[in-house]
């Protein structure tokens, strides 16, 4: 899949809750957007941040083909998406996509699906959601969250289909971990998806491994240029040290030494 | 028309911007946002005898108007390259030269010999500077006595372009530059990343596994000019001035400094595209100043 260096226009960016925005953008040169798999992501410049001097990695979220729109969920962290949260309607942003591999789609429909996220690592599970299902597959949510308030783009989740959820003060679903909701332990389930921080990945890897379910998790490696180029984001794996940004983001759990 | 190529003892360049090893993959990485044949040249990444892991993650820090990095040399080894990455670079229509690396003067050596034998390759560019490898790499480049000793032994086995990369992590960068210029070398590129260091102060610990790195970026040009200034005046050779050049003004400064040629590393993280802005600009430039050659301000700083 070719790559591309674009200046995108910001369409909308809307307040998700009080750490996190939703921005909205298409292209601004009025082409038309390029094929994107779920699990994939951007690089993002940020501009007039000195703190932030390499590019932003960002999750793509959604991709709404008819507006033509690219969406980004981003969570204010720090400078660099401080700035990014900042941007109007009409501004330019530049981006570097589509990056990275990608989730799997199954052929098999028959397949029970999960797709489990944690805070902001949700983004990408709402096109991965939504390809899953235009696929015919039924995937089913579990998300986590520390408070009701940091469940991120609920309402939209559920348009797709059944939610679990767990927080950690139980202000929504049940009380706990993702891994200690019980539909866990009522269901089995042929596939998880997981996308969330780095010990909520691991657990779910754990409890995929002691049930033998295939399970995917995207890496969140720290990253210079997103392309293959510099061998910063390396992970550990069976194979040796592999780019996340080129082979990853999303690995199969069997590949990694979790 | 302006006269845009420049001649680095024999290799000779279209123009004088070249991408810095480390940074620009084997070029083939880049080619989804740049015609390549639109650069001076490519140096690809850092090759040892032996394939190499590299060093373990946490390998990048960012830090102000720049980056630290450890990779540690992470690639496949020279008979690697030769057999699977070779025949798919070779007929890329720009210099490409390949940055030889090594922990022993043996290891340079052996590597050198295996580059010498391909046509496509006109040039090699010896890493004596690399400050991420525990054994040899920089420890080669911070005194006179073991430049001496290694740019000779690799000046035997190969008989093109032999550019030698300076460290900027010594005391006296001329007395470095002038070992490397006795012994053969062809050219100097300069300046490797600085030694470095970035701390998480909320859980106490380096951010780099192996604590300290290379810095390179924006930060680092003041830096890199002055070397470039100071070695320009103490050997004859050709430079190839790096370190920090964000874009063409940047460049052109260091032409002017005294280089014949530039490399762009750590920019091309941030603009893809970056190396072809650079070679516009600097040809842009020249037309505005009413130069017919890029010749014309190499050196031609102003006192
Ligand atoms: C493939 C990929 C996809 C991503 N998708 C999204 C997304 O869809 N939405 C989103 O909001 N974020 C996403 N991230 C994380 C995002 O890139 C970082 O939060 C961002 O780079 C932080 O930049 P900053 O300048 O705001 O913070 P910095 O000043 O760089 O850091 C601030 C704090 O955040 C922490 N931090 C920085 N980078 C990361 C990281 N990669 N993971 C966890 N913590 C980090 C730092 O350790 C520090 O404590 C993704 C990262 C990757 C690699
Ligand atoms: C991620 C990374 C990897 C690098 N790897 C090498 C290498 O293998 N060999 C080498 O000689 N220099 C290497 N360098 C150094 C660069 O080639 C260059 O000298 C330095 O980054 C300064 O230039 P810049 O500020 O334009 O990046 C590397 C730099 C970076 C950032
Ligand atoms: S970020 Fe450069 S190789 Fe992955």
């Amino acid at each position: 899949m070719k790559k591309s260096l674009i200046d995108m226009s910001v369409t909308a960016n809307l307040s998700v809750n009080n750490r996190s925005v939703l921005l909205k953008m298409t292209p601004a040169d009025g082409s038309v957007l390029p094929e994107c798999k779920p699990g994939q992501f951007v690089e993002m410049l940020v501009e007039g941040e000195p703190k932030a001097f390499l590019r932003r990695p960002i999750s793509i979220n959604y991709v709404d083909v008819e507006k033509n729109e690219l969406w980004l969920l981003i969570q204010k962290v720090g400078a660099g998406t401080l700035k990014l949260a900042e941007v109007k309607e009409g501004d330019i942003i530049n981006i570097i996509y589509p990056l990275g591999n990608g989730f799997t789609i199954p052929n098999n429909k028959e397949q029970k699906l999960l797709l489990v996220g944690g805070g902001v690592g949700v983004a990408p599970l709402l096109m991965l959601g939504t390809e899953l299902k235009k696929a015919g597959h039924t995937p089913v949510f579990l998300l986590g969250a520390r408070t009701k308030d940091d469940l991120l783009l609920l309402d939209k989740f559920k348009e797709i289909s059944e939610v679990y959820v767990t927080t950690e003060d139980a202000s929504e679903g049940e009380k706990g971990f993702v891994t200690q909701h019980s539909v866990l332990t009522k269901e089995r389930f042929d596939f998880i998806y997981c996308c969330g921080p780095g010990p909520m990945m691991k657990a779910v890897a754990q409890y995929a491994n002691k049930v033998a379910t295939e399970c995917e998790v995207s890496l969140e490696n720290k990253m210079a240029c997103g392309i293959g180029a510099c061998l910063c984001c390396v992970e550990d794996t069976t194979n040796g040290n592999v780019c996340v940004c080129k082979e990853g983001p999303v690995f199969n759990i069997k590949r990694l030494k979790w | 028309m302006v006269k845009t190529n420049v001649n680095i003892g024999s290799l000779k360049l279209k123009n004088p911007v070249m991408t810095a090893s480390g940074t620009f993959g084997y070029g083939t990485e880049y080619s989804d946002f740049i015609d390549l044949s639109k650069l001076g040249g490519i140096i690809v990444k850092g090759t040892t005898l032996a394939p190499r892991e590299g060093n373990p993650y946490p390998r990048m820090a960012e830090t102000p108007s720049g980056m630290l990095n450890a990779v540690g040399l992470q690639n496949k080894g020279v008979d690697y390259f030769v057999e699977n990455i070779y025949p798919q670079i070779k007929d890329l229509d720009t210099a490409v030269v390949v940055n030889v690396s090594g922990s022993t003067i043996e290891d340079y050596v052996a590597v050198a010999e295996k580059i010498n034998a391909l046509d496509k390759i006109p040039a090699i560019e010896l890493n004596i500077s690399c400050p991420n490898v525990k054994e040899g790499g920089m420890a080669f480049g911070t005194s006179p006595r073991s430049i001496e000793k290694v740019v000779k032994a690799v000046r035997q086995a190969y008989n093109k372009t032999l550019i030698v990369k300076l460290s900027p992590n010594v005391t006296d960068i001329t007395e470095m530059a002038r070992a490397a210029e006795a012994e053969g070398a062809d050219s100097l590129s300069l300046i490797n990343t600085l030694l470095g260091m970035a701390i998480d102060a909320e859980r106490r610990r380096p951010i780099l596994s192996t604590v300290t790195g290379g810095l390179s970026g924006a930060c680092v040009k003041p830096v890199a000019l002055r070397m470039v200034w100071q070695v320009s005046k103490a050997v004859k050779l050709p430079l190839i001035g790096l370190g920090g050049i964000m874009n063409a003004t940047d460049a052109i400064e260091f032409l002017l400094a005294g280089a014949t040629a530039i490399q762009i590393g750590t920019a091309n993280f941030i603009d893809p595209q970056i190396s072809v802005k650079v070679a516009e600009g600097i040809e842009e430039y020249l037309s505005r100043q009413g130069c017919h050659s890029v010749q014309e301000i190499i050196g031609g700083l102003v006192l």
